[in-house]
């Protein structure tokens, strides 16, 4: 082989703050190549995907509507990669919360209940999503499963117990058949921010969370934790800390966090439970954590991005007949990009051009 | 096989700089250097490992250029490595084909592997999982699957390192039995007095480059360690009637389950060490020490409390953290991964041990300065050379990093310090700076317990040495009293009520 | 009678798919590479398969364009794992979220279109016996080569000289890089493997299980697979039992509402996804003492020296 990856002797800083850029920058020329190939214009249709949403007000709002519960899922889901821990199951754990906290409002609904409910449901939320996040937790520290496995096919059950509720117990006896709840009363919907929009008071409640989350992992001896454990698990062990409590607490707070978005989506946007309140926001916070290289600031801005691309793949659907799917197949290839870029941060390429001449160009 | 001006450079490090070597059959040759003087290096260019950057190879006059060990074996170079090259979890049988080449039938490789084994007084049993055997068995391993290939130039990477004294005799009579069959060898150690002993040449290397090649027999330890080092290391000095004090560590008939399945379960191990004095514990790797370090730094939790107690306190049941706030302090084997982590900065690796008991953290939160004062400090103490103030781990060389490692703990002014392979690795000079750290330590009334698996070290700083065998503590020799012969015994299982293992009663083939 | 039958025919349909895409997942983590694209593979493969299978009429050429399909995927995560040692676990998501929308867009043309499933054996006296005539004789060709397959792993694993160097791989990969083994080639070469049954695996859902192709009809079986390997510790034999159990437990929730038990039919959906999470536990349990049956460096990154 012509080419060997090397392990550089420090990580390379320029790269480390260039890696999303490139990332991005290389799934747009393969996206414009996959838009050429399904027999649309590719300036157009990038345009429409990344730089129309960005043009009107309205628009501008669906984006921050749409990024709230990445970001916040997201945040939760970071500081469990740090430390090495997979969970996968944040959509399961978001549908949990949302079901959790509208348990509360269905209960209440057309009772003359105060202001107390919508602060309950989201403490409800925020709980249901942790406990079932706990689940795979426990599965892993105390009978060594794997939390990747456990935690995602939680998801599934998840998806189907809330299908059950919605179709059965809780479906709205005025609602005509459908399979949703009653619409929420006022006093347990999140209220909005500004008229006529959708940006509701929750995004406010993700940009504490992100400044919590930068705070916790660069100042506190919590962080430090968080970031030895995943780092070098033997050093960690031997600087007092233990593995397991932190499994369980990474997955609670990931799992509170995703649960405390999926009822205040519920809350805001939706309006009422149904089955699909989710378009993988679970799973697209995955990515979203790893465009924003795990770090607290670095996931505000990419989930931004990446709910600019769920806006542009709706508009894509009306304005140039491409797809939905197209928008997983961005995601997944941005993902891709973005982790081989991380990649160079640690390891350069070299060419030898034989073995036992000298190597030359440097990568 | 000649070797011609071999380079090799690893980014801006030179690892070897124009080398030459000749090694003739029937000769065992040396290569002497201490640890970081590119030994490694070109041996693993001889057998094909790695290119070089420039130079050339010569095999029987020929020139040859190896694109891997598999050509190197088929020309009949053969190595045993000092790190194995063993699969834990596959028979030996099975190991050993896999160092051979393909074209052996597998119930074949087996037959010829016993005879082989047999013929050299090396026996092994081809269908036991290699996780089960010593580390000697496991050497053993090694050596015959590179006989097997009926080698004309075998080669030897620090083999005795992991052996007893007793263990060590045996290899020489099977290195000198292949010398009279005609093989060279070529034999990589940095232990002065088993070089003269065994070997006819040493060729020695000194950062990198080729120092000088002599008759090893002609010399003296003193000659040969100036042309190692190059210069006199300062000599360590032991502080004469240190003032021992009480018992500041005490471990008390500590018994303790392996975590690890393949690990050494803890026998009743017991011992004391006071104040003002240093207690070494011998012994091969795999006999238990790190499951007892493990004990002792509180990584692992003992059954009962009072099995470790420090400073007149039941601890067994603590965890590490609370072990250092009652004036415990540790320095496990690994440096890298361990001790420390290697992409962390040294500011945080200074956190790493420091933040239960050292003043860095304040509510919650981590005071940066302070960890950076620690790692100056450290740094000034124990002059710890780096690029720049705060560098991640692992871009320090292997000495300086143990320098910081044993400095940041030894600052800390602990009661008690437990240090496991102090100078594993290190080079001459920063282990002399970490053994006077210890003994110096020790003098201000420290009670210092060392683990280690040079005896030579042991030898210089211990007031009081002890043995573990099979997760077994004998009872500890004072100075006045210890030899290597005594020493080696115990590391081999004699005296401890242990029936001294098979290896130790045979004897090898004729010589 | 009949029922014992009917059931059996349906419990070994809904094993095949996994037998067949643990069994590849098996063999490249027995090299220490543990790729979780699994569903990823297989959805790609069923969609490839299905649209090979209409535009060409074959099923043959159906089953081919799945395998193709599996091993490319398989080859864009050996690219990015192995070439730029990136992490095993990032990888496999984004494999599995890069195919299940690639299938989505390959798939969507196809929808509602049907084709003429995989013909089934049929031998003159032996398929017409009664109650294991069918089962054993009169199935089609994909459940043989499930059972070829996982034979044909046995046999190369463990007699076989390739199948020892993949073993050592997967133990050790620095031990087997200092011997001068191709660590890299070899997990390459395992990974196309286990993409290459992934997408046959796929194949099978819309070229014989039912004549047609959904989006997303994989249903999670791809991790099912990957718990499978788990619950076999890595062993060929086990993967068997294990791979007919969990289609035993997945037929189970159509058989109970034939039976007009009053359970909830989400409950009974969701009873092969809990039964993954039981089995995991219980077998990384009992393992827990005799200590872990992984092959040493799965998931650890190798990047050799030189």
């Amino acid at each position: 082989m012509p080419l060997v990856l090397e392990r550089r002797s420090e990580r390379s800083a320029t790269i480390a703050i260039a890696s999303p850029l490139i990332a991005i920058a290389l799934t747009l020329a393969t996206m414009a190549v996959l838009f050429a190939i399904l027999g649309k214009n590719p300036i157009e249709a990038l345009d429409v995907y990344f730089l129309e949403p960005l043009t009107d007000p309205y628009s501008l709002g669906e984006i921050a509507v749409k990024a709230t519960p990445l970001v916040m899922i997201a945040i939760g889901l970071s500081l469990c990669y740090i430390a090495n821990i997979w969970n996968i199951g944040a959509e399961g754990q978001f549908l949990v919360g949302a079901v959790a906290g509208s348990w509360l409002a269905v209960r209440t609904n057309g009772t003359d209940a105060g202001h107390w409910v919508l602060p309950a449901m989201l403490l409800l939320g925020a709980l249901g999503g942790a406990l079932y996040a706990l689940i795979p937790a426990i599965c892993k520290v105390r009978f060594g499963a794997s939390e990747i496995l456990t935690s995602l096919m939680l998801v599934y059950v998840a998806n189907f117990g809330l299908d059950y509720l919605v179709r059965g117990p809780w479906r709205d006896p005025h609602g005509m058949n459908f399979p949703t709840t009653a619409d929420f009363d006022p006093v347990a919907t999140v209220p909005t921010l500004i008229e006529g929009g959708r940006l509701h008071a929750g995004a406010i409640l993700t940009l504490f969370v992100v400044m919590a989350a930068t705070v916790l992992l660069g100042r506190t001896i919590m962080g430090f934790e968080i970031r030895l454990v995943g780092a070098a698990p033997k050093a960690a062990r031997f600087s007092g800390f233990n593995a397991d409590k932190l499994t369980l607490f990474t997955f609670a707070v990931s799992g509170a966090l995703a649960g405390l978005a999926g009822i205040i989506e519920v809350a805001g946007p939706v309006g009422h439970l149904q089955p699909d309140i989710s378009p993988g926001y679970g799973f697209t916070a995955i990515i979203v954590a790893f465009l924003g290289r795990l770090n607290p600031v670095g996931i505000l801005i990419a989930g931004l991005f990446l709910a600019l691309t769920f806006i542009g793949g709706e508009n894509a659907e009306i304005a140039i007949k491409v797809p939905l799917d197209l928008t997983k197949v961005f995601q997944g290839i941005l993902l891709f990009y973005v982790l081989a870029c991380d990649s160079m941060i640690i390891y350069r390429i070299r060419f030898i051009s034989t073995l036992r001449k000298p190597a030359h160009a440097d990568v | 096989m000649r070797a011609i001006s071999i380079t090799k450079r690893y980014g801006s490090f030179l690892a070897n700089d124009g080398i030459d070597l000749d090694l003739f059959p029937a000769e065992i040759h040396a290569l002497l250097g201490e640890n970081g003087a590119g030994k490694s290096t070109l041996v693993k260019t001889i057998y094909g490992l790695i290119q070089p950057n420039d130079g050339e190879l010569r095999w029987m006059n020929r020139k040859i250029v190896l694109g891997g060990p598999s050509e190197a074996r088929e020309l009949g170079i053969g190595m045993v490595f000092q790190h194995f090259t063993l699969f834990e979890n596959l028979t030996v049988a099975e190991n050993v084909a896999l160092g051979l080449a393909p074209t052996e039938s597998f119930a074949s490789i087996s037959e010829r592997l016993q005879e082989t084994a047999r013929l050299y007084g090396l026996p092994l049993e081809p269908k036991r999982e290699v996780w089960r055997l010593s580390v000697g068995e496991r050497q053993r391993i090694e050596i015959v699957r590179a006989l097997m290939q009926n080698p004309k130039l075998l080669i030897l990477d620090e083999p005795t390192s992991v052996l007893t004294p007793q263990e060590a005799d045996q290899l020489f009579v099977v290195l000198d039995r292949l010398k009279g069959e005609g093989r060279a060898i070529l034999y990589i150690s940095h232990k002065l007095d088993e070089v003269k002993r065994l070997c006819d040449t040493a060729t020695i290397l000194r950062g990198g480059k080729k120092v000088a090649t002599c008759n090893p027999r002609q010399e003296t330890a003193a000659s040969l360690a100036r042309m190692m080092v190059g210069a006199d290391i300062g000599e360590v000095k032991a502080a004469s009637g240190r003032d021992v004090s009480v018992p500041r560590l005490v471990i008390h008939r500590l018994s303790l389950e392996p975590d690890d399945p393949h690990g050494t379960h803890l026998d009743q191990v017991s011992l004391e060490v006071r104040g003002g004095e240093i207690v070494g514990i011998a012994g091969v790797s795999g006999n238990g020490q790190d499951e007892l370090f493990a004990a002792l730094s509180g990584e692992r939790l003992s059954p009962s409390e009072g099995a470790v107690v420090i400073d007149g306190l039941a601890a067994g049941t603590l965890g590490v953290n609370e072990r250092r706030r009652m004036g415990a302090a540790f320095v496990p084997e690994e440096r890298l991964g361990h001790g420390t982590a290697p992409r962390m900065k040294l500011s945080e690796n200074a956190l790493l041990t420091g933040h239960a008991a050292s003043g860095m953290v304040k509510r919650g939160f981590v005071d940066k300065p302070a960890t950076l004062a620690t790692v100056d400090r450290t740094t000034e103490t124990f002059d710890v050379r780096k690029a720049k103030r705060d560098p991640e781990a692992v871009s320090l060389s292997g000495g300086n990093l143990q320098k910081f490692i044993v400095g940041r703990e030894i600052l800390r002014e602990p009661g008690v310090l437990v240090v496991s392979q102090p100078t594993w690795g290190v080079d001459a000079g920063a282990a002399a700076t970490i053994r006077q750290a210890l003994i110096d330590l020790a003098g201000r009334g420290t009670a210092v317990l060392v683990v280690s698996q040079d005896l030579d070290e042991l030898l210089e700083i211990a007031d009081r040495t002890a043995v573990m065998f099979h997760g077994r503590l004998s009872a500890p020799l004072i100075a006045a009293e210890v030899t290597r012969e005594k020493l080696g015994l115990l590391m081999g299982g004699a005296k401890t009520g242990e029936e001294p293992s098979v290896e130790e009663a045979s004897h090898a083939v004729g010589a | 009678m009949q029922m014992f039958e009917a059931i059996m025919l349906s419990v070994i349909a809904a094993s095949t798919p996994l037998l067949l895409a643990a069994a590849g997942e098996l063999v490249a983590e027995r090299s220490g590479v543990l790729n979780l694209g699994l569903e990823g593979m297989m959805i790609m493969g069923a969609a490839c398969a299905f649209a090979g299978a209409y535009l060409s009429g074959s099923v043959v050429v159906g089953a081919l364009c799945g395998v193709l399909a599996g091993t490319a995927m398989a080859a864009i995560f050996a690219i990015f794992t192995l070439g730029l040692a990136v992490n095993q676990v990032a990888s496999g998501l984004a494999l599995t979220i890069l195919g299940t929308g690639l299938s989505g867009l390959i798939g969507a043309g196809f929808v509602g279109q049907r084709i003429t499933p995989a013909p089934q054996l049929h031998l003159p006296v032996l398929t017409d016996l009664p109650l294991v005539g069918g089962i054993l004789f009169g199935q089609d060709a994909f459940v043989y080569l499930s059972v070829a397959l996982v034979i044909g792993i046995w046999l190369f694993l463990y007699r076989s000289r390739a199948g020892l160097v993949l073993r050592a791989v997967g133990d050790n990969h620095t031990s087997a890089h200092a011997l001068g083994y191709p660590v890299l080639k070899i997990r390459a070469l395992a990974v196309l493997f286990g993409g290459a049954c992934a997408g046959l695996a796929g194949a099978f859902l819309p070229l014989a299980y039912t004549p047609f192709f959904i989006p997303g009809m994989t249903a999670g079986r791809g991790w099912i697979a990957l718990a499978l390997v788990v619950f076999a510790s890595w062993r060929p034999g086990r993967l068997v039992a294990g791979a007919y159990l969990f289609g035993a437990v997945s037929i189970l929730q159509l058989h109970a509402q034939a039976l007009g038990l009053g359970i909830p039919s989400q409950l009974m959906s969701s009873l092969p996804y809990l039964a993954t999470v039981i089995v995991l536990v219980l077998i990384s349990r009992t393992r827990g003492i005799a200590g872990s049956a992984a092959p040493a460096s799965l998931g650890v990154v190798f990047v050799p020296d030189r």
